[in-house]
């Protein structure tokens, strides 16, 4: 393959983004669930796949399974704790698991503590070990399969029932829909594909630590999902693709990255709430009439 | 059908209702009527569980929904208009009707009850693709009734059906009640509006600071004097019927 190992890695890096936006999107865009520790549950998968492959000497695929299976499994708790709390007091309880998340990581000799996790082994197919090129074809298939759960939900009962529930939960009690099981359902789903993410980032990197998984990188995915567009498939993977090609290109916003994308976030919310690619956003608007102003002279012959 | 029993409830330290019994029998219009703040919301909130009581009972066709959670209740055949037109805003006029089946899913049910609903409301119908947060006043009642209309419910709980709506679509929001019912749905509506109320009602009762005080067939309180002086303007001014008296 000819392609620079460079953009390879960024591929690899945009896709893991992608896929933690969208899986973030299924709890606070589809479900309306505020969530900003969305990185835990990243760190959960990633320290499950690490753990299973170098000390339990488990599979790679076995292991990315487990990795979803955990960190849903952690997320489902949060989806039953958010049944009992308020919105407000929900949002704080989500930041407090990321930081409990990260200093169990680092606290416990169990997880490597500060020094992480390292020999994380590459996944092999047919007793081929996957390089670069690999990798990126198994985020490929990630995000495929990321965006086509979104799309099969955004389409199904499940998906309007989450919608009803974001909008008004009384009315959609009223209309007869299970609200509290239909949010731990979207708890779980979300934070288990964002576990899939971190197995996948775990292996690829071949070395973790708890500093990976911090708040910063919540905000960072939470921004991603808002800028773009909640609620929709396509907003967040715009949203994701933007800002991880962003520092690509500005090395200095790393520096200040909570800054930058606590001040975008505000931004967002005040000037644009819907996202920039979000239903009703500025930009979808003109498009629509950009393509009804074409399509007018062909219907009115 | 429904029985109310002996209801009390309070939100925190403050107690609204105090004791509210009621029945509504299979096929009848039964209005409860009261002034602001008598606790006719919270009635309707707890009759679907939204609210809990804090003690008393709810029996539907003879057992208690005291530990049903709304949406069963739902799914049971409550239907439920809540005041001040709560549709989903967000979602269309066709997605919030497809909601309101959500017990329902069976695509061809649903569709049907959907043609169902815009042949009662063609305007609604012209409608289908629009936000439900765009539509006026009087479209968002007619979809809120939609909506709790596709579930099939055996008894529909109607929360101030005229609430906000202009002279015109307050005539008109009672005659689709009257519709509904003289179709054999069973209703339960409350209302500020006594006149309009009790004008189609069967049977009423009257809902003062969270008890029932008076009780009995439309025609036995409209010519209440008790009533007539309260709730029907006439002896005390007011605008109980949502428009000043000429
Ligand atoms: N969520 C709540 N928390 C605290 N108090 C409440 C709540 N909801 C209603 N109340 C109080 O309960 C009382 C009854 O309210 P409710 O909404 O049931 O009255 P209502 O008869 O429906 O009035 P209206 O005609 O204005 O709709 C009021 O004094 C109100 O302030
Ligand atoms: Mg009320």
């Amino acid at each position: 393959m000819a392609i620079p190992a460079y953009y390879v890695t960024v591929g690899i890096v945009t896709g893991i983004y992608i896929i933690l936006a969208l899986s973030l999107n299924i709890i606070t865009g589809f479900a309306g669930q505020p969530n900003l520790g969305h990185a835990a549950f990243f760190g959960i998968g990633a320290y499950t796949l690490a753990i299973l492959t170098t000390q339990f000497g488990m599979s790679f695929w076995l292991a990315l399974l487990a990795a979803a299976v955990a960190s849903g499994a952690v997320g489902s708790i949060l989806g039953l704790i958010s049944l009992r709390v308020r919105e407000d007091f929900l949002a704080i309880t989500t930041i407090g698991i990321n930081f409990v998340v990260v200093s169990i990581f680092l606290y416990h000799p169990f997880f490597g503590q500060a020094f992480g996790i390292g020999g994380i082994p590459a996944p092999s197919l047919f007793g081929v070990a996957f390089g670069r090129t690999g990798f990126l074809a198994l985020v490929a298939a990630a995000v495929l399969l990321v965006v086509w759960v979104s799309r099969r939900i955004e389409g199904s009962w499940f998906g309007l029932a989450l919608e009803s529930l974001r909008e008004d939960e009384a009315a959609a009690e009223a209309a007869g829909i299970d609200t509290r099981r239909f949010k731990v359902i979207a708890f779980t789903l979300g934070t288990a594909l964002a576990g899939l993410a971190g197995g996948i980032y775990a292996s690829f990197m071949t070395f973790i630590s708890p500093g990976d998984f911090t708040f910063p990188l919540s905000i960072t995915i939470l921004c991603m999902a808002v800028v773009g567009g909640l609620g929709t498939i396509r907003g967040p993977v715009a949203g994701a693709v933007i800002l991880s090609l962003a520092p690509e290109i500005f090395r200095f916003v790393m520096d200040y990255r909570l800054l930058v994308y606590g001040g975008l976030l505000v931004l967002m919310m005040r000037v644009q709430p819907t996202g920039l690619l979000g239903r009703d956003s500025v930009l979808v608007r003109r498009w629509q009439r950009l393509i009804a102003h074409r399509r007018r002279p062909l219907s009115a012959s | 059908m429904l029985e109310v029993r002996d209801l009390h409830v309070a939100y925190g330290e403050v107690r609204v209702l105090h004791g509210v019994s009621l029945t509504v029998q299979r096929g009848e219009l039964v209005a409860v009527i009261g002034a602001n703040g008598a606790g006719k919301t919270t009635m309707m909130k707890s009759i679907l569980g939204l609210v809990t009581p804090d003690a008393g009972d709810i029996r539907w066709n003879g057992q208690s929904l005291m530990r049903v959670p709304p949406w069963a209740r739902a799914a049971a055949g409550i239907g439920y208009v809540p005041e001040g037109r709560r549709v989903f805003p967000g979602l269309t006029v066709e997605q919030n009707l497809r909601m309101g089946a959500y017990p329902v899913r069976n695509p061809r049910e649903v569709q049907a009850g959907i043609d169902e609903v815009y042949a009662l409301f063609p305007r609604l119908a012209e409608r289908r693709r629009q936000r439900a947060g765009t539509l006026s006043g009087g479209e968002q009642q007619m979809l809120a009734i939609g909506r709790a209309l596709m579930n099939r419910p055996r008894l529909l709980l109607i929360d101030e059906v005229s609430m906000g709506l202009m002279p015109i679509m307050v005539q008109r929001a009672f005659d689709i009640v009257k519709s509904l019912h003289e179709q054999g749905m069973t209703i339960l509506l409350v209302e500020q509006n006594a006149r309009q109320a009790l004008a189609v009602a069967d049977r009423g009762y009257v809902l003062e600071l969270g008890r029932i005080v008076l009780a009995g067939t439309a025609a036995q309180l409209q010519s209440d004097p008790r009533v007539q002086a309260a709730y029907l303007g006439g002896g005390s001014g007011g605008f109980h019927d949502g428009r000043p008296r000429a």
